[in-house]
């Protein structure tokens, strides 16, 4: 069986001097889109006295307006494209559940990019035009279905375009039609896992290879679950329905990170409070800028996710730089003593130390005017001893890994079982104390 | 299998307690409400936790019993023995266990109405050591059942 490893060579491995030149050139024609058919970045570009000129090199990106979701609610539907609708092929739309949905357009060759994105992504996952590409996210507004979808076609893959629900159908096709890769949210996934068993149909009854996982955020523990139960690498793709959809970055079998696509997709990751730069390993917020949508084209979007830039080269021979498992989202952040924490930040630690889903919060105070973190754990199952010392010892461990991590310094307490609060069967985190 | 003479470990239980009003007694409640009755027990303490240590007349049921009651519980073995009743008593069975390399974690004393012994219990790092010295150097120690029905 032929395997290609990567799907589009020229561009996937392009020496990153390269990519920054292609990436200026197409900056500048995306500013240039946006200044003159969109009105709403006319406006926030001449507020700050910039005109499409003013781009001439990657580091003007970052005097460049944000775009936050708010604008995309206030430019609600169509505000911020910059094609005529008789130019556009295809709308999606986001699920919606906190107000308005969020919309995307595309042109003709909006699909094109996206269709060579996820072909580049499902690629990674081992899939070739011999490969039959199990599509289970939904179709419809939602992007997954029929991005996987058209991804796998330009493959050239035989696609079941399976969408979701019907689990004991689905099985039954994948075991019938020989499916090699699956497509769809990690839940799902681990949702046909368990039904599967409960057929009694085993991942030796299944030709699975390779799973793209994607649209949740998902454990690496649960990647572990879920290689062992279906027999596949799993693999987590990453995408915005803003943006394009899935795709938009995607880990390879390295497992190390996902990689951006960079001739497409222009990102920084920069300090959420203060809007500015970060440089590489430092978590913050995800920042995209589109270079190559023609129907609503995106400067500086805040994605809201909190990641890190991976600076250093693949040992699979991508040059598009990547960044880290996703950490968490900013609504999540907390600022201490000006420094941003991240509650997955702590969750991570206990997770080493414990080798278990902790139970745990945060407890935020102002003392004078200083602000004091507390990080209460459960004790509970291995975290226990019956000698203080061990305790003591657990508790200075966490705190030093903690501050290690955070660079403040935090108090650890341990708490018995059942002391944290908890509302519909899910622990509150976070308890901010201060009168800010 | 253990042979003839050697002591028979002791089955401890211990429970980790917040510094909260009424933990201490929502423990001896929960025993107590089970019928298990309570032979010895310490408590260790910091400025955020304490650890009780409890032996009791049905180890396996207070463990059960606890666990299910949401405490965080653990169970192990302590050794239990006859300290004299005399000066120098627990000093002369101190100076053994040192000489023979025996690390104690902690030990407590109580006492008991069989005899005029003290009773003590001891946590150790290294119990197949101490076990042979209790053995061979005349130490006293008390079986399992022998604790259980004080």
């Amino acid at each position: 069986m032929e395997l290609s490893l990567i799907w589009n060579e020229k561009y996937e491995c392009m020496p990153q001097s390269e990519l920054k030149a292609l990436q200026i050139e197409r900056l500048r024609e995306t500013v240039s889109r946006v200044f003159y058919d969109a009105p709403f970045y006319r406006r926030a570009f001449q507020e700050r006295g910039m005109g499409p000129d003013d781009v001439k090199s990657l580091d003007d990106l970052s005097r460049l307006p944000f775009t936050t979701k708010n604008d995309l609610r206030d430019n609600y539907p169509y505000g911020l494209f910059t094609v005529p609708l008789s130019e556009v092929v295809r709308v999606h739309a986001s699920s919606g559940t906190t107000g308005k949905p969020v919309v995307g357009g595309y042109t003709r060759h909006d699909l094109e990019v996206w269709a060579e994105v996820m072909a580049r992504s499902l690629t990674c996952c081992g899939a070739t035009k011999n490969s039959v590409i199990h599509v289970a996210y939904g179709y419809g507004l939602f992007t997954g279905g029929l991005g996987a979808h058209c991804g796998a076609e330009r493959i050239g893959a035989s696609v079941i375009p399976a969408s979701g629900g019907h689990t004991k159908r689905q099985i039954m096709i994948m075991k019938d039609f020989g499916s090699t890769i699956l497509a769809c949210t990690p839940s799902y996934a681990m949702h046909l896992a368990l039904v599967m068993e409960e057929m009694g149909i085993y991942k030796s009854d299944l030709k699975l290879q390779g799973g793209l996982f994607g649209a949740e955020s998902w454990s690496q523990n649960m990647r572990s679950q879920l290689e062992d139960r279906l027999g596949i690498m799993a693999l987590d793709v990453y995408g915005l329905t803003e943006i394009i959809g899935p795709g938009v970055a995607v880990e390879c079998p390295e497992k190390q990170g996902l990689h951006v696509w960079e001739d497409h997709f222009l990102f920084e990751v920069i300090d959420p409070e203060t809007g500015e730069q970060l440089p590489p390993g430092s978590y913050g917020e995800l920042v995209v800028t589109s270079l190559t949508k023609q129907a609503m084209p995106l400067i500086r979007y805040r994605t809201r996710d909190i990641t890190t830039i991976m600076a250093e080269a693949c040992p699979c021979g991508r040059t598009h730089r990547r960044i880290g498992r996703f950490v968490g989202r900013t609504d999540d952040m907390l600022v201490i003593r000006g420094v941003n924490v991240f509650p997955s930040q702590i969750e991570e630690v206990l997770l080493r130390i414990a080798h278990t889903e902790p139970q745990y919060q945060i407890i935020v105070e102002r003392r004078g005017q200083l602000d004091e973190l507390e990080v209460q754990v459960e004790v509970s199952g291995q975290f226990f001893s019956d000698e203080v010392r061990r305790l003591e010892t657990l508790e200075r461990q966490i705190r030093r890994e903690i501050e290690d991590v955070l660079n403040i310094s935090v108090r650890i307490k341990l708490v018995e079982p059942k002391t944290i609060e908890r509302s519909e069967g899910k622990a509150k985190r976070v308890i901010d104390r201060r009168q800010l | 299998m253990r042979k003839e003479g050697k002591s028979m470990p002791i089955k401890q239980i211990s429970v980790f307690l917040e510094n909260k009003c009424g933990r201490l007694a929502d423990v001896t409640g929960a025993i107590s409400a089970n019928g298990i009755d309570i032979r010895a027990f310490s408590i260790a303490d910091t400025t955020d936790f304490g650890i009780l240590r409890l032996i009791v007349n049905r180890p396996d049921d207070a463990f059960k019993v606890l666990r299910e009651g949401g405490f965080t519980v653990s169970m192990c073995e302590v050794i239990a023995v006859r300290i004299p009743d005399r000066p120098g008593g627990l000093a002369g069975v101190l100076e053994l266990m040192q000489e023979a390399g025996v690390n104690i974690e902690y030990m407590y004393a109580f006492s008991a109405k069989i005899s005029k012994d003290a009773l003590a219990v001891f946590r150790v790092e290294n119990s197949e050591v101490a076990e042979r010295l209790i053995a061979e150097k005349g130490i006293r120690a008390l079986s399992g059942e022998e604790v259980y029905s004080l």
